[in-house]
């Protein structure tokens, strides 16, 4: 099993070696008698761009759970550049540089969207643990924040509670957090999920506009999203690893054309 | 007005309140007294419940254990501690019992939350009720005197100026308290309610938050509970008792979980109907009961956001 995972990082951006941001070697978990991951390895590179594909109950959602620390898996370990961090807690993987969002929107519905973004801010700050000084007083934070609304476009909603938001908006914010966060390695779950195709367009340019010192890795069902924005592509079935490779090789893949178009009733009923 | 929000209304109240011993007898200043340390008491429960969405049946554990820890060293030691020293091991206790029930309490959420703290504060009921040689049974512990206070002359056996003395604390546990959930680490807390999985993603130790706001909530608690000690000159089982507890509840709910000031209002009508309901009928609880199904259905967010639509002419 480690074999493979040593086989699976061969892929490190055309021959030139660059530092490995995040590696998953070997990852189990089991869920009572179902298995939703069975022995997953892979390796992303430091600013590369990794897209996640495989039909529902793949266990790729399973494994953005692990990762970002909000499970622990039964087996296997889960490295950040280079240090293990299979133990470690969710918050202390946020400060290591690991940011998410999530498939079902994840948001503090009842708190404004300027409240939102400061507390994505101020995560990493002393300032979380001030019982007195007033939380809108921090006008570095608040200025940054602000600044993040005027870039995405969200300006004139920061003051409206978030739940009062359109559902599109909603899922920019989801990634406005995670990009708050400032992280080295981020894990996007289905974010264009729900949206039309217009927003669904919107986000893919923001994607591909994302610095290259973020590590992306990217859950999508639209391949048309997934196959525009990552390097490489990893599919996942039933929990395992069945293809790893840069798009066109993994279109090309007889085990994934299996999946996709062999299986297709199989997958479009449910 | 607006810019200014509620303070212009907190002022005239606070006013009013000051003025309220000249006003009503010294029957009913007694009661403003009770209902002011009550209010403290509802108020931290707030803390936890209305922003940290952590509804407690065993807030009174740290109401009650202050009280005891008062009661005993002003008893035993026949208030040779003083005023300050008192305070202190009242407010040391109910810290302690609130850090080693946090540890427990805060591995469980929602209904299990509410099992686990309603569990807590029996047992330390029926440590209260079985003690007797300590706690003095059923009985409880009598003739609790009111320390001299060297400040001003001031004399805390005068039912006016205990009166000062408890609203003095008031005003400070209150503003504390809303300075706290309007501080970062509030904020944290409300972050924590809506979504404790998007915290922990953050970046936040979601945990010691929480830990930290059920500290917190019951060091005020066991401020109010000195104080209503002091007042009562006697403590007995009933301060732990779940009633004490779901009484607590019961004020948030009313005044509103998650306004800080509501449930101070929730503590004003939940003992006015206590103390003057039970004068005429034993059945003083079933007003109450009424009382809070109207609160649920006609303003389920509570009287104090009924109020706040209302000021802010909405």
């Amino acid at each position: 099993m480690l074999l493979t995972a040593y086989l699976t990082c061969s892929y490190a951006g055309g021959g030139v070696s660059r530092m490995e941001a995040l590696r998953v070697e070997n990852l189990s978990r089991r869920f009572g008698g179902l298995l939703a991951l069975d022995g997953v390895s892979f390796a992303v590179a430091s600013g590369e761009r990794l897209g996640i594909i495989g039909p529902n109950g793949a266990g790729k959602t399973t494994l953005f759970q692990i990762v970002s620390g909000i499970i622990r898996p039964s087996e296997g370990r889960v490295l950040a550049y280079e240090r293990d961090i299979t133990n470690m807690p969710a918050h202390g993987r946020a400060a290591a540089g690991i940011g998410r969002t999530f498939q079902i929107t994840n948001l503090f519905m009842q708190l404004s969207v300027l409240e939102n973004i400061v507390l994505a801010l101020q995560a990493h700050s002393r300032a979380k643990y001030n019982l007195l000084k007033p939380f809108l007083a921090y006008d570095g934070i608040v200025l940054k924040a602000e600044e993040l609304l005027l870039e995405w476009g969200l300006a004139h909603r920061a003051a409206e509670p978030v739940e009062t938001l359109a559902y599109g908006e909603q899922r920019q914010l989801e990634i406005i957090l995670a990009l708050a966060q400032e992280p080295s390695i981020l894990l996007l779950d289905e974010p264009t999920c729900g949206l039309s195709p217009e927003e669904a367009d919107k986000c893919v340019s923001v994607l591909q506009s994302l610095s290259r010192s973020i590590a992306l890795v990217l859950i999508d069902h639209d391949m048309d999203v997934l196959f525009s924005v990552v390097d490489r592509v990893v599919v996942m079935h039933f929990g395992s690893v069945v293809a790893d490779g840069r798009p066109d090789e993994v279109k090309a893949d007889s085990k994934v054309q299996q999946i996709y178009m062999g299986a297709v009733d199989e997958y479009s009923r449910s | 007005m607006k810019r200014l929000g509620l303070w212009p209304a907190l002022a005239v109240i606070l006013a009013g309140m000051c003025l309220l011993p000249w006003v009503i007898s010294s029957y009913y200043l007694g009661l403003a007294t009770l209902i002011l340390a009550t209010a403290i008491f509802a108020m931290s429960l707030d803390l936890i419940q209305g922003y940290l969405g952590l509804a407690s049946l065993g807030h009174g554990a740290f109401w009650g254990t202050s009280a005891y820890a008062v009661g005993l060293m002003n008893t035993r030691l026949d208030g040779a501690a003083g005023l300050v020293g008192e305070f202190a091991v009242g407010i040391f206790a109910a810290a302690i019992v609130a850090a080693v029930l946090g540890l427990i309490a805060l591995r469980s959420k929602g209904v299990y939350f509410l099992m686990i703290t309603l569990a807590s504060a029996m047992m330390l009921w029926g440590v209260a009720v079985k003690w007797r040689a300590v706690t003095g049974g059923d009985d409880g512990i009598v003739g609790i005197g009111r320390p001299s206070f060297g400040f001003a002359g001031m004399d805390l056996g005068d039912h006016t100026q205990f009166y000062f003395f408890v609203l003095a604390f008031t005003v400070i546990a209150g503003l504390l308290m809303y300075a706290i959930v309007k501080s970062t680490f509030g904020k944290v807390l409300e972050g924590v309610r809506e979504s404790e999985v998007r915290m922990k993603a953050l970046g936040y130790n979601v945990w010691l938050h929480k830990y930290i706001a059920f500290v917190v909530a019951g060091v005020f608690a066991g401020l109010g509970g000195i104080l209503a000690t002091y007042y009562n000159g006697y403590v007995g089982p009933s301060e732990l008792h779940l009633v004490t507890s779901a009484e607590a509840l019961i004020m948030v709910i009313l005044g509103g979980a998650g306004t800080l000031f509501g449930p101070a209002v929730g503590a004003l009508v939940v003992v006015l109907i206590k103390s003057i309901g039970s004068g005429y009928t034993q059945h003083w609880m079933l007003i109450l009961g009424a009382l809070y199904i109207g609160t649920v259905v006609l303003a389920p967010d509570g009287v104090f956001n009924l109020f706040l639509r209302w000021w802010r002419g909405e």
